[in-house]
Formats: C-alpha cells, structure tokens, sequence
C-alpha cells in the first residue's frame, strides 16, 4: 500500500518492567485503513505493545504518535486520545452491573456528550451490526463468551474510532464462538477501520490482514504481507513458530 | 400487670407499665426517634466520607493517598468515647463567640455526638469501601480508561458502582455498629434511648423493666436495620453474578 497518513508511530520505544526489558528499540509504523497482525510466542510484547498504543502502559524511552499526538507529553489530551482508539480485551472487561445496552452508552454519554436516546439508538445499531441486537438488556453474566466480545467491540465502535486495537479477542472463546468474532472483525476490516490486532489466528490475518508482525523477545523479527510470511518467512524463529500453531 | 418472681429467696414484683405510663412512655419515644436521628444522620454523613476516603486511598496520586490514609488511622485509633469528649468539650472551647453561641442555641451535644459517630464511622467505612474498590479487577478500570472515561467518571461509573454491591454486607456491620453506638452519646447528655431508659430507671427504681426495654429496642431497630440492608444487598445484586442465595444449581 503507498504512503499514506501514519496513524501510529513507534519510533525507538523501550520499556522495562522492573528489570525486564520487554520492548526494545521498537520501530513501528501503521498508517490509516491498514490492518496489521501481531503474532508472537508469549512474553514476547506483543500485548504491551499494543497497550502502549493508548497508554496503558507507559514507556520509559522512545516516541509513540498516535494520530498526530505525541504520548507521554503534558500536552496531549489523554482521554481526548484514548476516546479515538478502541480496544478489545481478551477477557471482554464488560462492566458486570451494567446492561449490553448500558454498556455500550456509557463512554458515548459520557464522553461525546450524547443524550441517552442518540446513545441508546447508536448502540442498538451497533448491536444489530454485531448480530446480537436481541440482547440489549442482557446483563454480561447472561450472555456467552462470544456474545461478550461481540457486545466490547460494539463498546469500541460506540466511540467511533480511528483505530481498533484487539488483544488475543478470542483466546478465552470456545472454538465454535471463535468465528463469530472473527467475522466481525473481518467485516470491520474491509470498512476501512485502522487495526492493530494480536492474534495466533491466522486464518483471519491470510484475510484480512496487510501486514503481519512476528515478535519475539521484545523485537519484532519478522515483517511481511501475508503471501509471504506464511509461505516463506527468512527468520528460523518465525518458521519454528509457525509449524507449531499452523500444524493443526 | 404485677408478677413476683421468686428466686433465690428475692422477690421482685415487676412493674411493666412503666414502660408506658406517662411520661415515661413518651420519654422512650422521644429516645427511640433521638436514635434513629443520631444513626441516620450519623450514617449519612459517615458514608460520605468513606466513599471520599475510601476511593481516595487508591487512587494513583501519592498525597491523597497519603491523606486519605491520614484521616483513616487518625479517627479509627482513637476510642469514640474520647471523641465525643473531644467534640463537645473540646471543640467549641476553642471556636469564635458568636459560633459558640450558634451552636450552643442549637444543642451543642447533638451536633457533637453526630460529628463523633460520623468521623469515627467514617473512617471505618472507609477501609470498608477501599477493600471494595481494590476487590474489582484493575482490567474494569482499563476498560473504562480505554474508551476514553477519565479516572474521576471511570470511579463513579464503573468501580464504585461495582465495589458498593460488594461491601453491603460489612457496610451492614458497620451501619449497626454505628447505631448500638450512638449509645455513648448518654455521657454527653443527649437524650437519646439508653439516656432515656436510665431517667426512667432513676425516676421509677424499676431498673430491670427499663433496660430490658432498651435492650429489645436496639435489638428490634438494628434487626430492622440488618433486614433493611439485606432488601438492598438483593435488589442491586448484579443479575448472573454471584449466587446470593444458598442455591446451587450444580
């Protein structure tokens, strides 16, 4: 794809926790309508990666520009920031005392300002569009791992969003609710939506994706579209990674 | 309504209408609704502290923790008799005149008796309602954070909405501790049910009726207060959650 708007910049990113070192000299770039996958055995940053997007994590040194805005400057308008960049948990993080419905009309209330009928009209839709629209009074506990995801990506959506960040959305799923998911996301991707996605599920990155990432030990080893990645990937560490999830 | 009782060779003829005849009956009642204000009153404010308190001994600034935690262990170390002294005898010593001739119109044992019961109870609470908080899982907060709620509509939203569902039981403890304590404000004259069942005790010699009536109407109102409590704990319960009731379905 051509050079277009870089809608994340990781530019010489370090960071520790504690003594461990799990981000190091990362260069990153993600530009507007992109959808990159980030795969990677576990412990190697992949998720801290993607936490360090909206700050969940800070970093020690380096650069992060998101959308124009330098992280970590007194000046930047976290929340204003955050409220642009979705993000969907592995663990689903929906608020237990709250509705589907609830859940989704919060941030937009809050946040942008809605009334609660605009919110209330906008989540349903979102609902509708995330195939679940019957379940908008349901309270989390009642609903499955699969409608769960479905209700925090429609929870991101809500927000309208420059950037969609998923970390491991479907770990924690059953595999016969893994395609729900997966096909949302799939539909979210072909409108254009800006992702950054980690994920071994790498029938939706032959997809979908533009670019994969491969991580290991806080690096990212290996990067390329999906032809080649999977049918020819030059480092040893990639290839000995990819027969073990691929083999199945 | 006179009995003897034999018993060990005593005798004692109990007189019950005490409790009713006037004006002792009034006075109960005035003990009772002079209770209930301390308690409610006191109950009030004491929440609002230690919700204050409470949420700000986890919030990820360093000095309000560090007051927070100050207030705590300031209030909660002291005996709540000391500091009920300390409020009426104290206190309004060391005011202005003219504050001290505005709260003295005003009964200065009831102001200082609810301030005593709230400060202490509020600290109390407060420890309540941190362990709530620091029991939801920090993956809510970042959830909230990640759609774009600032930490203060993060809290209100999210993690103390959350965290009072889980405190109602020892918050229910320390709703009926607060109220059996509003007992010590009878040495700081306030007119309040054990005040009252000891004036009748003096007025009457019938010890045994009347503190047996005071004794029953604590146990009734904190009854009433525990099944108060435990309506609440089940109508805000979060559907699917946690099995309130002894039910198992597996």
């Amino acid at each position: 794809m051509g050079r277009r708007e870089a809608m994340i910049e990781f530019r010489r990113v370090n960071k520790w926790f504690g003594p461990l070192h799990v981000l190091k000299d990362l260069d990153l770039r993600v530009e507007a309508g992109e959808v990159v996958v980030i795969c990677g055995p576990s412990g190697s940053g992949k998720s801290t990666l993607l936490r360090c997007i909206n700050r969940l994590e800070p970093v020690q040194r380096g650069e992060i520009i998101v959308d124009g805005q330098r992280l970590g400057s007194p000046r930047t308008d976290l929340t204003g920031l955050r409220a642009e960049v979705g993000m969907v948990f592995q663990s689903f993080n929906l608020y237990p005392h709250l509705t589907a419905l609830e859940n989704i009309t919060l941030a937009p209330r809050k946040v942008r300002g809605l009334d609660r009928q605009a919110a209330e009209g906008l989540a349903r839709e979102l609902l509708a569009k995330v195939g679940i629209a019957e379940k908008a009074e349901a309270y989390p506990a009642r609903l499955s791992g699969g409608q769960q995801q479905r209700v925090a990506i429609a929870r991101a959506l809500a927000m309208q969003p420059k950037i969609m960040l998923f970390d491991e959305p479907t770990s924690a799923l059953d595999p016969e609710m893994i395609n729900e998911v997966l096909d949302v996301m799939v539909a979210l991707a072909r409108e254009g939506m800006t992702m950054v996605v980690v994920t071994h599920e790498m029938g939706f990155a032959r997809k979908v994706a533009h670019r994969i990432l491969f991580m290991d030990e806080g690096r990212v080893v290996e990067e390329g579209v999906p032809e080649t990645f999977f049918v020819r990937p030059q480092h040893e560490r990639t290839r000995a990674f990819l027969s073990k999830i691929l083999v199945h | 309504m006179m009995n003897t009782m034999g018993f060990l060779g005593i005798q004692y003829e109990f007189r019950w209408s005490v409790l009713w005849e006037a004006p002792y009956g009034q006075w109960l009642l005035e003990g009772i609704g002079m209770t209930l204000s301390l308690a409610a009153v006191g109950w009030l404010v004491a929440c609002g502290l230690g919700l204050f308190f409470g949420a700000l001994r986890t919030v990820p600034v360093r000095p309000l923790r560090a007051l927070a935690a100050g207030y705590v262990e300031f209030f909660r170390n002291v005996p709540l008799l000391v500091w009920l002294f300390f409020w009426y005898f104290g206190v309004p010593q060391v005011l202005p005149p003219a504050a001290q001739a505005w709260i003295n119109a005003r009964g200065v044992e009831c102001w200082a008796a609810v301030t005593g019961l709230s400060v202490y109870h509020g600290a109390r609470l407060a420890e309540v309602i941190r362990a709530g908080i620091q029991a939801v899982p920090s993956t809510q907060l970042e959830a909230a954070l990640a759609t774009g709620l600032s930490m203060s509509q993060a809290y209100r939203h999210v993690l103390v909405p959350i965290a009072l569902r889980l405190v109602i039981p020892p918050a229910t403890s320390e709703a009926l501790n607060l109220l059996k304590n509003s007992s010590l404000a009878l040495t700081i004259g306030v007119g309040e049910l054990t005040f009252m069942t000891r004036q009748i005790e003096s007025y009457t010699a019938r010890g045994f009726e009347a503190i047996t009536a005071g004794t029953l109407l604590y146990l009734l109102l904190c009854l009433m207060v525990a099944g108060l409590m435990g309506r609440l704990e089940r109508r805000v319960a979060i559907p699917g959650l946690i099995a309130r009731v002894g039910r198992a379905e597996h």
